[in-house]
């Protein structure tokens, strides 16, 4: 493994080159530009805030700045998961000329698809602040969590980007079962709601390795605390238990991608 | 063994054929299949094949060694385990420096980004630093000929503009170890020749070039060792005349087996005055050595000598019988010989010499090689086409439109012993 992370890091140039070009092909020739970052994470916090308001009405409790706050603060990192595994996905497949053809480390594939998602998430942040600073969210020491939450989420994104993309190599249906999952997986994970509402039962919403990570985005964001340690924890350690597995995965499956594709 | 290049040591490849589960649909139902219905272990021998058997051999530095053989003979896969896109299944391999290969010089370009903008990726891909891809790139582009062009995305360019932006950046990758794999049969005639210019260049500059073609005139006259594979396996491995003669020699080897006629041709030679050959100077006289058998009685029969070039079309066509020698009749267990004497009036290329026999009055063809053997002529330059006529010039003059007199003396300053 040692060896393979120092080919790949002879490659970095490639791997730059090539988030470069996913990055320029996407942004070059739409109409929207950058607009198209912000896009999705804008539709997400909007029909956030309507979930949000038929809770507030229901429940006849006002509807708070923080919940909106708390709401567009999740639905960035949500959005990045959504593209980057998606583009991650069809990486491989993609590409298949240079997968056929040349040699070189093919993870450089989904950690392009990854990196270049990572670019549209830094642009839609930038909008994110000023959204936050409009709602006068204020901030406080807490974000100095921001960081370890974003390494989380980087790190799963590409462990769930390498599996994805060499088993939509060998076969043809994981994209569409990808696809399906990335829909429904909003229902699943406390982007719109938080966990605390379900109370007890909370938990078993948070054993979704996103959840605590989200939860934790919107935490010391939005609500000035700092995240539940122990559910922090407990991502952070499966993210790093499904890069390292992804990554060992996409290297034993590697040596047949030429012949397979 | 400091300046071996290349090494491989009884490599393997096996190959699955037949159905192969490509999505997950297909694929539950038939595990859950074989689970219930125990299927025989032969089925899934028979299902596999090897692609490659047994492949040995050494490229020094600074050498070019050529592999040839017919299609699905493994040549391609051989190329794609030493650039170590397919790994073997046994064996091991060795590769000392940088590979480049000349395989798809466009693989890597996208169509949205600019002339300039793939120059970068396709380097990086190619494994050039973007340091030395800048360094290189007005070479680059000077190389490629279309400066006009190099900012504009590459999705306008023609497909000959493509070619030769992709081609541009894989000829400057310095290489240690250079691959061809059949670049030269897409690209037209400057093309190839910018080619081979450049695997000549890297020659001189100490690597090793390893080279796939079908074109086995560039391999006779480039390759220092060559290479024969069938079916995966290796045939023949020497000097590139005698690899070639050898892949030659196969189709004939088969024709004879099918032939079951009653008079067949059971060899056709050419040689020089040094003796058997396939590489001839234009203008060389040569001699064609025809041997033919009679299985059963045969009358009127006539030996046909014609000549296709590379697009096999028939460029020269005669018999015994037309040039003046009679028909002729076997016995059965006879056996006929004759030599055609020819001159190769041909500008250099690849030629195909073919043999017929014939009875004309019946009109019945009774054995054919098509061709009898490939030779290849090598011309001193010059001459293009497909005749050499021996050209010289003899007179040259220039004239110049603003003075009347100029022709004059020209003429006489070219040609001086004329007036004498």
């Amino acid at each position: 493994m040692k060896e393979e992370l120092k080919e790949l890091f002879k490659y970095r140039e490639l791997l730059y080159m090539i988030t470069y070009r996913d990055i320029k092909v996407r942004y070059k020739q739409s109409i929207m530009g950058f607009m198209w970052a912000i896009l999705m994470p804008v539709l997400i916090v909007l029909s956030g805030v309507i979930v949000r308001y038929g809770y507030a009405v229901a429940s006849h409790a006002p509807l708070k700045t923080a919940d909106i706050a708390g709401v567009a603060v999740k639905a960035l990192p949500w959005a990045f998961l959504v593209s980057s595994i998606r583009f991650a996905c069809l990486s491989l497949i993609s590409n298949k000329e240079l997968v056929t053809k040349i040699y070189f480390p093919k993870e450089i594939f989904p950690i392009a698809a990854i990196l270049a998602s990572l670019f549209d998430f830094v642009v839609a942040s930038a909008a994110l602040v000023i959204f936050l600073l409009i709602l006068r969210v204020g901030w406080s020491l807490y974000l100095t969590w921001v960081p370890a939450l974003l390494v989380t989420m980087v790190l799963l994104a590409a462990g769930i980007g390498m599996i994805v993309s060499a088993a939509g190599l060998y076969f043809r249906d994981v994209k569409f079962i990808v696809e399906v999952f990335l829909t429904f997986g909003i229902f699943f994970t406390p982007v719109f709601y938080d966990a605390s509402m379900f109370g007890e039962k909370g938990k078993w919403l948070l054993l979704n390795p996103m959840s605590p990570m989200l939860e934790g985005f919107g935490a010391c964001i939005a609500r000035h605390q700092s995240p539940d340690l122990h559910w922090f924890a407990y991502s952070l350690a499966c993210a790093l238990l499904i890069f390292l597995g992804g990554y060992v995965f996409f290297k034993h499956l590697e040596p047949g991608f030429a012949e397979s594709i | 063994m400091s300046d071996m290049a290349i090494r491989m040591e009884h490599v393997y490849k096996k190959f699955r054929k037949g159905e192969i589960y490509n999505s997950l649909r297909d694929l539950i139902p038939a595990l859950t299949g074989r689970m219930f219905q125990q299927r025989e272990l032969s089925e899934k021998d028979r299902r596999e094949f090897w692609a490659v058997q047994d492949l040995s051999f050494e490229v020094k530095q600074g050498e070019a060694f050529g592999i040839i053989g017919h299609n699905g003979a493994g040549k391609s896969t051989a190329l794609k385990m030493l650039s170590r896109i397919m790994r073997p299944t046994k064996g091991c391999m060795v590769v000392n420096g940088r590979l480049s290969a000349l395989i798809e010089v466009s693989a890597g370009f996208h169509g949205d980004l600019t002339g300039r903008e793939n120059i970068f990726l396709n380097g990086t891909i190619l494994g050039m630093s973007k340091r030395e891809i800048q360094s290189k790139l007005d070479q680059i582009i000077a190389f490629s000929g279309i400066e006009e062009f190099i900012d504009t995305p590459v999705k306008r360019y023609s497909s000959g503009m493509y070619a030769r932006l992709g081609f541009s950046v894989a000829a400057h990758v310095d290489p240690d170890v250079l691959i061809v794999d059949e670049v030269l049969s897409v690209g037209d005639y400057a093309f190839q020749q910018k080619c081979i210019e450049r695997m000549k260049e890297v020659l001189r500059s100490g690597a090793a070039v390893l080279f796939v073609s079908h074109n086995l005139k560039i391999v006779a006259e480039f390759c220092h060792r060559c290479l024969l594979l069938d079916k995966g396996q290796t045939v023949l491995m020497g000097t590139p005349q005698d690899v070639i003669s050898r892949y030659l020699q196969k189709p004939n080897g088969n024709a004879v087996d099918n032939n079951s006629g009653p008079v067949s041709i059971s060899s056709v030679r050419i040689r020089n005055e040094d003796g058997e050959c396939i590489l001839f100077r234009s203008g060389e006289q040569v001699w064609i050595d025809v041997e033919i058998a009679a299985r059963r009685r045969c009358n009127k029969l006539s030996v046909t000598l014609y000549i296709l070039d590379d697009k096999l079309a028939v460029i020269f066509d005669t018999s015994t019988d037309l040039l003046g020698h009679g028909e002729f009749d076997l016995e059965e267990g006879d056996s006929y010989r004759c030599t055609f004497e020819v001159c190769l009036n041909l500008a250099g290329g690849t030629y195909y010499p073919s043999i017929l026999i014939y009875r004309r009055d019946i009109q019945t063809v009774y054995d054919k090689w098509e061709p009898a053997t490939t030779i290849y002529i090598s011309s001193d330059g010059g001459v293009r086409g497909i005749a050499n006529c021996f050209p010289h010039v003899i007179r040259q003059q220039i004239c110049q439109a603003s003075h009347a007199d100029a022709a004059e003396i020209g003429w006489n300053s070219v040609v001086p012993d004329l007036n004498r």
